[in-house]
C-alpha cells in the first residue's frame, strides 16, 4: 500500500490543522463547563446521570472520533478494516460498561439499605 | 526434500491467495490488532473505575477539590487548568506526529525529523507534568483523619474553607516514636508516622470552637456534608482512629481508598504508555536521521509509531473526562 501511495500523496496539512482547532475548542468548552458548572445542567438528570456529564461524555466521543478518523487515518482505510476496528471495540466496550455500571449501582443499593453498617 | 506444490489452480480466484482485501500492510494491521486489544485493556480499567464509582456514588471525591494545583500559583484554587494544559500538550504532540507522517508520505526527510523532534519533546513535557501531578496527589494539601470504617473526615473553618492539620494540631509531649527495624525482635519496621497524631488533632479541634468536620458524603446539592459543631466533636472523639496526609495505596485524604488506587493505576498505566511511546519515537527519530527510511523508499514506520502515539492521546481524552470532568 505504502509503496504505491508514497509517490502521489497529497498533503493533508490543512485538514490536520482544522482538526487540531476542533479538538482544542472542544477541550476548551469542556474545561469552561467544568469550571462554571451551570446549575441547570447539573440539576437536570437524564438516565440517572446529570446532563452536564452526558455533555462531557458526548464531547469526548466526538473528540475520539476526530482523533481516530483524521489522525489515525481511519477515514482513508478500507471499509472492512475500519469496521473491524470500530464495531468490535464499540460492541465490547458498551457491553462491559453496561454490566459493570449496573452491578456497581446494585452494590450501592445494598450498602445503602443493608442492615450492616459501614459508616463507622 | 521434494519440491512443494506451488500451483493450486486457484490463482486469481477469491481464496487463491495474494489478495489484500484490507489494502493495509502487515505491520500496520498488526499495530491495529495491538491498539484494539490495548483499547480493551484500558476500557477494562476505566469500566472497573466506573464500577467502584457507582458503588460509592455518594461518597466519591469531587475532582475540582483534589486536582486544583497549578505551577507557581501556590495556594491558589485552580481546578482543571493544569490538566487542561496537559491535554493541550498531548493533543499538540499528536498534531506534530501526524504532520511528521504527512511529511513522510512526501519523502521530506528534514520535515519528518523536525516534527518527530517536536513530538518527542511534547511527550517528555507531558510525562514531567504527570510526575508533578502525582507529587501533589501523594503529598496532599490539608490532610484528614480516618475512621475505623475507613471513611475520611476533613476539617473546615466557619467560612467553609478547608483547614490543614498543621493549623489544628497541638503538639503534645508524649509523642509516639516510629518503630524501626533495629528496635524489634523481628526486624520489621512500620510505615512512617504522620506529622501529627490523632490525639494532637483531637486536642486542637477541641480548643478551636470555629472548626467543623466535613464528611465524605455528598449531599443533594452535590457538595460534601458539613456537620454541626456538636456533631463534629462527637464524631471526631468517638470514631476517628488515625491521621492521613496525602495518598498511598491503602488510604488517602480525599475519600474512598479505591479513588487513589485507580488514580495511580490508570494514570500510571497511561503514563507508562507515554513513556514507551517516547522511547519508540526516539528510536524512529534516529532511524529517520540515519536515513533508514530514505533508503527504504517509504516512511511507513513513522506511520506505525504514529498510530501508537495517537492511541495514547485517544486514551488520555477518556482518562481526562472520567477522572477530571465527570
Amino acid at each position: 500500500m505504502a509503496h504505491d501511495t508514497a509517490h502521489h500523496h497529497e498533503s493533508n496539512t490543512k485538514r490536520i490543522w482544522t482538526v487540531f482547532v476542533i479538538l482544542s475548542v472542544i477541550t476548551l468548552v469542556e474545561v469552561i463547563l467544568g469550571i462554571i458548572k451551570p446549575d441547570f445542567l447539573t440539576e437536570t438528570s437524564f438516565l440517572s446521570m446529570s446532563l452536564l456529564n452526558w455533555i462531557f461524555i458526548i464531547l469526548t466521543i466526538y473528540k475520539a472520533y476526530y482523533i481516530a478518523w483524521a489522525f489515525m487515518h481511519l477515514e482513508g482505510e478500507t471499509k472492512g478494516l475500519r469496521r473491524a476496528i470500530v464495531w468490535t471495540s464499540i460492541f465490547l466496550i458498551s457491553y462491559l460498561i453496561f454490566i459493570l455500571l449496573t452491578e456497581g449501582g446494585y452494590i450501592y443499593e445494598v450498602y445503602k439499605t443493608n442492615h450492616v453498617a459501614w459508616d463507622f | 526434500m521434494e519440491a512443494t506444490v506451488v500451483r493450486t489452480g486457484t490463482e486469481g480466484k477469491t481464496w487463491g491467495g495474494g489478495n489484500e482485501p484490507l489494502k493495509a500492510s502487515y505491520g500496520k494491521l498488526m499495530m491495529w490488532f495491538f491498539i484494539t486489544s490495548d483499547a480493551l485493556t484500558f476500557s477494562g480499567f476505566l469500566a472497573a473505575y466506573g464500577f467502584s464509582r457507582f458503588k460509592f456514588i455518594d461518597s466519591w471525591p469531587i475532582a475540582d477539590e483534589v486536582f486544583n494545583h497549578f505551577p507557581f500559583l501556590h495556594g491558589v484554587d485552580a481546578p482543571m487548568y493544569y490538566v487542561a494544559l496537559m491535554t493541550f500538550i498531548l493533543i499538540f504532540s499528536s498534531v506534530t506526529m501526524v504532520l511528521a507522517v504527512d511529511a513522510g508520505h512526501q519523502l521530506k526527510k528534514g520535515k519528518v525529523t523536525f516534527y518527530m523532534f517536536l513530538t518527542i519533546i511534547g511527550g517528555i513535557i507531558f510525562l514531567g507534568s504527570q510526575a508533578w501531578e502525582w507529587k501533589n496527589f501523594i503529598n496532599g494539601t490539608y490532610g484528614a483523619v480516618y475512621t475505623e470504617g475507613g471513611n475520611i473526615l476533613q476539617f473546615i473553618d466557619g467560612d467553609g474553607h478547608r483547614v490543614a492539620l498543621s493549623d489544628i494540631a497541638v503538639p503534645e509531649a508524649s509523642v509516639r516514636v516510629e518503630h524501626e527495624a533495629r528496635n524489634g525482635i523481628w526486624f520489621e519496621s512500620e510505615r512512617s508516622l504522620p506529622s501529627y497524631s490523632i490525639e494532637e488533632v483531637k486536642a486542637g479541634f477541641g480548643e478551636n470552637s470555629d472548626l467543623l468536620i466535613r464528611t465524605q458524603m455528598v449531599n443533594e446539592e452535590g457538595e460534601k456534608t458539613i456537620l454541626s459543631r456538636e456533631e463534629s466533636v462527637a464524631k471526631l472523639n468517638s470514631e476517628a482512629v488515625g491521621v492521613i496526609e496525602g495518598a498511598n495505596l491503602t488510604r488517602n485524604e480525599y475519600g474512598p481508598p479505591l479513588f487513589a488506587d485507580f488514580f495511580f493505576f490508570i494514570t500510571g498505566f497511561h503514563g507508562f504508555h507515554v513513556f514507551s511511546g517516547v522511547l519508540i519515537n526516539i528510536i524512529i527519530f534516529f532511524n529517520v536521521i540515519l536515513g533508514t527510511y530514505e533508503r527504504r523508499g517509504n516512511y511507513e514506520m513513522v506511520e506505525k509509531v504514529g498510530l501508537y502515539w495517537h492511541f495514547v492521546d485517544l486514551v488520555w481524552v477518556f482518562v481526562f473526562t472520567f477522572f477530571y470532568l465527570v
